[in-house]
C-alpha cells in the first residue's frame, strides 16, 4: 500500500516534468526568424525587445509570474493592480455569501419538500425547469433588478448553488429509513427534535453531497460571472490580464483557480466524511 | 377485564376484497408472555404494528390498561426485526435517546445511568461507546432490546427479534430475554417463526391460520413450569406433545377453511394427557 503510494507519486512527478519539458521545447524562440533593421527598430519603438519571442509564453516566464505574484499577494495599487490574495478574497467572499444564502433557502425548503410527498410533486416541475438554466443567463435580469454588480454576482452564485442542495436535501429527507422514523414515533419524539436528531443526521450525507456539488458549480461560475461584471475578483483578473495580453499572468490565474477549487472540494469531502455513517 | 383487549380486529388494503385478517380477538394479562405464530402473510406484523400504534386497523379496537390505543406511545416498547438502531449514534446514545424521550426532565447523569443499567442487563456493558456498525447482529438486537426495556413500557412488542440471528446467538439472547422478563415482570407480545422459541418463552401461544381472512385459530396453553430452561425443557414429555401440536398446525391445519362465525378461538392444552387437553372457553 505504502509502496504503491510512492510509485504513483513518482509517476505524477515524472508526468509533470515531461509536460514542462515538452512545453519548454515547444515555446523555444525561433532562431530562423529573419528581421530587417527597420523591423528591429520598429519593434524597439513599440517597446518590444529583440528577445521577444511573440508566441506562447515558455514555462520559465510562468515561473517568473508566479514568483512575482506570490511575492506581494496583498498589494493594492488601484483597480488594475491588486494582489492575487485580494482578488481571491473578493471571489471567495462572493461565493461564500451566495453559498450561505443558498443554504438558508435550500435546507428549510428541502426539508419541507422532503417531508411532504404532495409538495415534492407540486414543486418538482419548477425545479426541473429552473435547474438546467445556466446561472449566467440570470445575469441581465439580476443586473436590471438589483442594479448592483457585486450583488448580482452573489445572486448568480446563489441561484446556481441552490438547486443541487435543494434536490439532495429533499431526496435525503424523503428517503430516511422508515424504521428510524418508526422508532421516533413509538418514542413520541416531538417534531422539531425528530427533525434535528433523526432526520437531519440520517440525511446529512446526502445533503453534504449536494453542497459539495453546489460548491463545485459555484466555483466554476464565479470566474465567468466576474469576467462579465468586472471590478474585482479572480475572474476579473483573468479578463484584465487578457486585455493586457499578459498570458503568463492568465496562466498563473488558471493555476490558482484550479488549486483553490481543489481545496474547496477537499474541505467538503472532509465534512462529508464527518457526517457519514455505516449501517 | 384483561390488561390488553383486542376486539374484532381486521385489516384490509384498498383494492383487495378479502381482508388480510379479520375477527381477531385476543387478550393479554399483566406480566404475561404471549407469542404469535403463523405463516408469512397472515398479518402477524400488522397486528403487532396495530398494537404499537404504527398502523391503523380497518376495523375493531384495541384497549390497553383501560384506554384505547390510537397511536404510538411510550407505554409500549417496540423491538424491531431489523433492530432499527440509529447508525450515527453510539450504543449508549441509542438507548439514551429512548430514555430521554420517556423522561425529558431527567438530568443527563440519570439518563446515562438508566441506559447503562439496561445495557449491562443485556451484557453490553463493555460496548457502550461503540457504533452499531461495529457490532454483530446479535449485539445490535440486544441494543434494540435494551432500548425497549429502558423506557419501562407497560407492554413490550417484539417483531421476530431473533429471526436474523444464528442458532447459537439466538439461544443466548433468548435466555437473556427470559431472565430480564422474569426480573421485570414485563408483559410481552412477540412474533416468532420458531416453535421452540415460542415454547421456551411464552405462557400462551396464539396460532394464526393462513391469510387472506386469517384469524387466530387456536390458543395453546404452555403448561410447562415457568422455571423451564433451554437445557432441560426437552426432557419433559409435555414439551414434545406441545411441539408436535404446534408443528402439526403449521404443516397442515393452518390451511384448513375456517368455520364462519367463530370468533373466539378454543384454548388447547396439548401438554396435558387425556380428555382434558381441550376445553372450550
Amino acid at each position: 500500500m505504502k509502496k504503491e503510494h510512492w510509485k504513483s507519486l513518482l509517476l505524477t512527478a515524472l508526468l509533470f516534468a515531461l509536460f514542462i519539458g515538452v512545453w519548454f521545447i515547444a515555446t523555444q524562440p525561433k532562431e530562423s526568424a529573419q528581421q530587417t533593421a527597420a523591423q528591429d527598430e520598429y519593434a524597439a519603438l513599440m517597446g518590444k525587445g529583440a528577445a521577444k519571442s511573440g508566441g506562447f509564453p515558455p514555462p520559465q516566464e510562468i515561473g517568473k509570474a508566479i514568483v512575482n505574484h506570490l511575492s506581494d499577494p496583498f498589494k493594492d495599487n488601484g483597480p488594475n493592480d491588486k494582489g492575487i490574495a485580494i482578488q481571491l478574497g473578493h471571489s471567495l467572499g462572493r461565493v461564500g455569501m451566495g453559498f450561505v444564502l443558498a443554504i438558508l433557502v435550500a435546507l428549510p425548503l428541502g426539508f419541507t419538500i422532503g417531508m411532504s410527498p404532495l409538495l415534492y410533486r407540486a414543486l418538482d416541475p419548477f425545479i426541473q425547469v429552473l435547474k438546467p438554466i445556466s446561472p449566467l443567463a440570470w445575469m441581465p435580469l439580476a443586473l436590471y433588478t438589483i442594479k448592483d454588480s457585486d450583488l448580482s454576482g452573489i445572486f448568480v452564485i446563489f441561484i446556481c448553488s441552490v438547486w443541487p442542495m435543494l434536490i439532495n436535501t429533499a431526496f435525503g429527507v424523503a428517503n430516511v429509513r422508515r424504521d428510524w422514523l418508526n422508532v421516533a414515533r413509538t418514542l413520541e419524539v416531538q417534531p422539531l427534535r425528530k427533525a434535528l436528531t433523526v432526520i437531519l443526521p440520517a440525511a446529512a450525507p446526502t445533503i453534504l453531497t449536494g453542497m459539495r456539488i453546489s460548491m463545485g458549480i459555484a466555483w466554476l461560475v464565479i470566474v465567468a460571472a466576474e469576467m462579465l461584471v468586472g471590478g474585482t475578483g479572480i475572474g476579473y483578473f483573468v479578463w484584465n490580464e487578457w486585455n493586457n495580453l499578459a498570458l503568463p499572468n492568465v496562466i498563473f490565474a488558471i493555476l490558482v483557480i484550479g488549486i483553490v477549487g481543489m481545496a474547496l472540494d477537499r474541505c467538503f469531502a472532509t465534512l462529508q466524511k464527518l457526517v457519514s455513517y455505516t449501517e | 377485564m384483561s390488561f390488553l383487549q383486542v376486539e374484532n380486529l381486521a385489516k384490509s388494503y384498498p383494492g383487495n376484497d378479502a381482508p388480510v385478517f379479520e375477527n381477531v380477538n385476543l387478550t393479554l394479562d399483566k406480566g404475561e408472555f404471549v407469542c404469535i405464530i403463523g405463516h408469512s402473510g397472515c398479518g402477524k406484523t400488522t397486528i403487532l404494528n396495530a398494537l404499537a400504534g404504527l398502523e391503523v386497523a380497518s376495523d375493531g379496537n384495541i384497549m390497553m390498561d383501560g384506554r384505547e390505543v390510537i397511536g404510538p406511545g411510550l407505554d409500549r416498547g417496540v423491538v424491531f426485526q431489523s433492530h432499527a438502531l440509529m447508525p450515527w449514534m453510539s450504543v449508549i446514545d441509542n438507548v439514551m435517546f429512548g430514555v430521554r424521550s420517556r423522561w425529558p426532565d431527567w438530568s443527563k447523569a440519570q439518563i446515562e445511568q438508566q441506559a447503562t443499567k439496561y445495557l449491562e442487563m443485556v451484557g453490553l456493558g463493555h460496548a457502550l461507546h461503540k457504533k452499531p456498525s461495529m457490532l454483530s447482529g446479535g449485539m445490535k438486537q440486544r441494543v434494540g432490546i435494551a432500548r425497549a426495556f429502558a423506557i419501562q413500557p407497560k407492554m413490550l412488542l417484539l417483531d421476530e427479534p431473533f429471526g436474523a440471528l444464528d442458532a447459537l446467538t439466538r439461544g443466548t439472547i433468548q435466555d437473556e430475554l427470559l431472565n430480564i422478563v422474569q426480573a421485570t415482570a414485563q408483559t410481552v407480545f412477540m412474533i416468532t417463526h420458531d416453535v421452540d422459541e415460542a415454547i421456551l418463552l411464552s405462557d400462551r401461544i396464539l396460532l394464526m391460520s393462513n391469510g387472506p381472512r386469517a384469524r387466530i385459530a387456536e390458543i395453546v396453553d404452555v403448561t410447562l413450569p415457568r422455571s423451564r430452561t433451554r437445557h432441560d425443557m426437552h426432557h419433559d414429555p409435555r414439551y414434545y406433545r406441545i411441539r408436535n401440536h404446534l408443528v402439526d398446525f403449521l404443516v397442515s391445519r393452518s390451511k384448513e377453511p375456517k368455520p364462519d362465525g367463530e370468533t373466539h378461538p378454543p384454548v388447547v392444552r396439548p401438554g396435558e394427557d387425556g380428555p382434558s387437553a381441550t376445553s372450550p372457553i
